[in-house]
């Protein structure tokens, strides 16, 4: 009621009382200047009074909220709670605006019959160094650091790196978002995990399994990062129904950066889901991605045993269809459930392949059509046990690579081109203490590289410090 | 390929295009706040309830239909104080809805509306799985529920100015209804004053305090960390020298721990509906009380 009235006044005297700046030469900033700040003196006063008002109607309410009080509580009427919600008890420091920080602590145990120098997808172009079953023996795992807060009204930002045991720093994550665009819109920018099918945005500590399917090590190199910009509508509709694309440089196998000015390539993706009845949850979807390469590397070995490098430049058109199921038994209080999701992958490149080893380096044709799947499921059989499943196909297609086809090389100068079909089965189980760590024991039986297959077995923790995990679907 | 993607998106923003629904929409994330969301805003509102009284609301996902619930919503009405916290502001975040952003008018928690027991002084989780704020289980004092109703009656109306009078005299109408029967629950709740009692964690804090009720131990150690054999043990020991009255237990509760215990110190075991919906005599938030009084005076006879 008296607010208005109290506001201007206050304003007013302020106005008057500010010492006037010589010829104020009709400066309307300033008069806006000195009315904002009088706004704000007012708008001070007023929520301090507001407070101390608050404080006094708290402090004679000693009775209620406490356990020693129970008897008072328990004669009285129904006590005039402050209806006011009481201020948060919160510490009010400098501190209060630090961002949410989280540490995941992560490592392993690994027994693996085979060399792991020695691994590799049969049949596919290798995507970098994060595929394969890691080091033999104890490894300290990727220790994750997030920091993420609000920026303003408009955005917020995170930033997820991840500290090898290489005491090396790697940016799996840095960017921000919008939070005010409305309509179901939001926009992401910076480096991101793509929202390509659905394990691609998981982050390692809360995948199910220790490693990555196969389809996502050979096709994505494990997780495709983006460096660029997302746009995400969410459909107003009673069901999920999310429309998303993505473009960037392209420096994420299987594209490069390029030299131009450009975006390279899109990757474009709808999901929908929703419930059937109270038990299960579900989600479906398909993602399109769309890259261009330019003298993307990788090394072999030639029929005479030589190291060779090398290069596919050309486009690859990537198709990944996922579907995840989630059944929770609700009327069940010790929480069982049974998650089961699996994705298909198709993809075609097609271009030129070079090949240069010490004394020539030759130039032809290549064209590709490589598919692969995984289907898993997990199994919470008692509150903090889970049993798990998975198994991994992979069909590396007939490769033309022009250079074997004109009697320039052989097949056998491509070994890691060779036709295979890797296929891998994993079983595992994993106890978890509490939400914030869990234990992990892993075998698969890896059917990948050409050679024999390996027997892998891990053991592996994971430990949360810090904010509240997100229980992503 | 691209074009095609790009005719679906034009096709689904027609959809979005079309007039929105005249009710306001609510999210509630607790079968409590739905059902007294649903008493306050009657058919002014279309409510959905993220979740049912037999699950553990610490425990959901932020599930694909609850995206798009959130996406809709103008309303959330959730419970607060952390009880949420792995769930909701994933949620909130996904749903891309800036009218539900907490601070925002279209984001109610009733615990605003209370003032907290427990609040711990320090907090780390060697201590188990306590809350920073406060203890969050608010429902099962029905003051509480008076206060939230007031504080939520206020918010309904200020959201839906034009249909402000409706919301005040739904209220108002509720308020006398709930006067009434809290009168009537302290009279049947008087001979349960001091009534010993076991409990499974700090849900039923509330509700001991409403009641008078003396909690003599809890079964979990720590709050969310499940009773070890030793444990159980010590407790057996502990209480069959003077054994409670009952032991109580949510309709959510695992019953093995609470059932081993009643065998060997001779308390029955009560089931407590929690929530509304966790019995079926427990339809709304009066039966929520009646039903809950009804089964402590039944096993206190």
């Amino acid at each position: 009621m008296g607010k208005i009235p109290f506001h201007v006044s206050v304003a007013a005297c302020a106005a008057a009382l500010l010492p006037s700046i010589g010829q104020a030469a009709s400066d309307a900033d300033v008069e806006a200047l000195r009315a904002e700040l009088a706004r704000v003196k007012a708008e001070y006063a007023e929520r301090l009074a507001k407070l101390e008002a608050q404080i006094d109607q708290l402090q004679p309410n000693p009775g209620v909220g406490t356990t020693a009080a129970v008897d008072q509580a328990a004669v009285a009427a129904p006590p005039a709670e402050p209806e006011a919600a009481p201020a948060p008890q919160a510490a009010r420091s400098a501190s209060t605006f630090n961002p949410a920080i989280s540490l995941i602590l992560a490592g392993n145990y690994s027994n693996l019959s085979n060399s792991p120098e020695d691994y590799a997808i049969q049949g596919f172009v290798p995507a970098g160094d994060e595929i394969g079953p890691g080091e033999r023996g104890f490894n300290l795992g990727e220790t994750e650091l997030t920091i993420a807060a609000s920026i303003d009204p408009y955005f917020m930002g995170s930033m997820t790196v991840a500290i090898t045991p290489e005491n090396e720093i790697e940016i799996e994550e840095a960017y921000f978002r919008t939070l005010a665009l409305g309509e179901g819109f939001t926009v992401k920018g910076g480096q991101f995990f793509s929202s390509l099918g659905y394990l691609n945005e998981i982050h390692g500590h809360a995948w199910d399994f220790v490693d990555q399917p196969l389809v996502y090590q050979a096709f994505f190199g494990g997780q495709m990062a983006v460096q660029g910009l997302q746009l995400k509508w969410i459909a107003p509709l009673d069901f999920l129904v999310e429309l998303g694309v993505e473009s960037g440089n392209g420096d994420y196998f299987p594209g490069t950066r390029q030299d131009q000015n450009g975006l390279n390539g899109v990757i474009a993706y709808g999901h929908v889901g929703g419930d059937l009845g109270d038990s299960i949850a579900w989600r479906a979807g398909v993602s399109y991605i769309d890259l261009d390469a330019e003298g993307r590397e990788f090394e072999d070995r030639n029929a005479a045993g030589d190291d060779v490098l090398n290069a596919f430049s050309g486009s690859s058109e990537t198709w990944v269809v996922d579907a995840e199921l989630k059944w929770t038994a609700q009327g069940d209080p010790r929480r069982q459930y049974v998650k089961l999701q699996g994705e298909y992958m198709q993809r075609k490149e097609d271009g030129d392949l070079s090949y240069t080893d010490a004394v020539s380096s030759l130039d032809g044709g290549y064209s590709s059509d490589q598919s692969g799947w995984y289907v898993q499921g997990v199994y919470q059989f008692l509150p903090r046990w889970r049993l798990g499943a998975r198994y991994d196909s992979l069909d590396s297609g007939n490769t033309k690579i022009g250079l074997v086809q004109d009697g320039l090389l052989t097949a056998g100068d491509f070994p890691l081109l060779l036709p295979g079909s890797p296929t891998r089965t994993s079983l595992t189980l994993d106890w978890s203490p509490s939400e914030f760590s869990r234990l992990r024991a892993q075998y698969a039986w890896d059917d990948a590289s050409a050679g024999p297959a390996d027997d892998q077995f891990f053991l592996q923790y994971i430990y949360a410090l810090g904010a509240h995990g997100a229980h992503k679907f | 390929m691209i074009r095609r993607l790009m005719t679906t998106c034009a096709a689904l923003l027609l959809c979005a295009a079309l007039p929105a629904q005249a009710q306001l929409r609510i999210l509630a994330t607790t079968s409590d706040w739905g059902a007294l969301a649903t008493e306050l805003g009657g058919d002014k509102v279309d409510v959905y309830t993220a979740t049912t009284a037999l699950q553990d609301v610490h425990q959901v996902n932020a599930k694909p239909s609850l995206v798009a619930r959130a996406r809709t919503a103008d309303l959330v009405v959730a419970n607060g104080a952390e009880l949420e916290i792995g769930w909701l502001p994933v949620l909130l975040q996904e749903s891309a809805n800036p009218k539900i952003r907490p601070g925002s008018p279209g984001f109610f928690e009733a615990t605003s509306a209370v003032r907290l027991m427990d609040v711990p002084t320090s907090v780390d989780r060697s201590m188990g799985d306590i809350h920073s704020q406060g203890n969050p289980h608010i429902q099962l004092d029905p003051r509480n529920i008076a206060a939230v109703a007031q504080a939520l009656t206020k918010r309904l109306a200020s959201i839906d100015a034009a249909n402000a009078a409706y919301y005040h005299a739904r209220g108002a109408d509720f308020q006398a209804r709930w006067t009434a029967a809290m009168a009537r629950w302290d009279a049947l709740g008087a001979p349960l004053r001091g009534a010993r009692v076991v409990v499974i964690h700090k849900d039923q804090a509330y509700l001991s305090r409403w009641l008078g009720l003396q909690q003599v131990a809890a079964i979990e150690p720590k709050p969310g960390v499940p009773p070890s054999a030793g444990h159980l043990a010590e407790l057996v020991t502990k209480l069959s020298a003077s054994p409670p009255r009952m032991i109580l237990r949510n309709a959510y509760n695992d019953p093995k721990a609470p059932e081993w215990l009643s065998k060997r110190i001779k308390a029955p075991v009560v089931t407590l509906p929690f929530s509304v919906g966790g019995t079926p005599g427990a339809k709304d938030l009066f039966g929520l009380f009646d039903d809950t009084l009804d089964r402590l005076l039944a096993a206190a006879r």
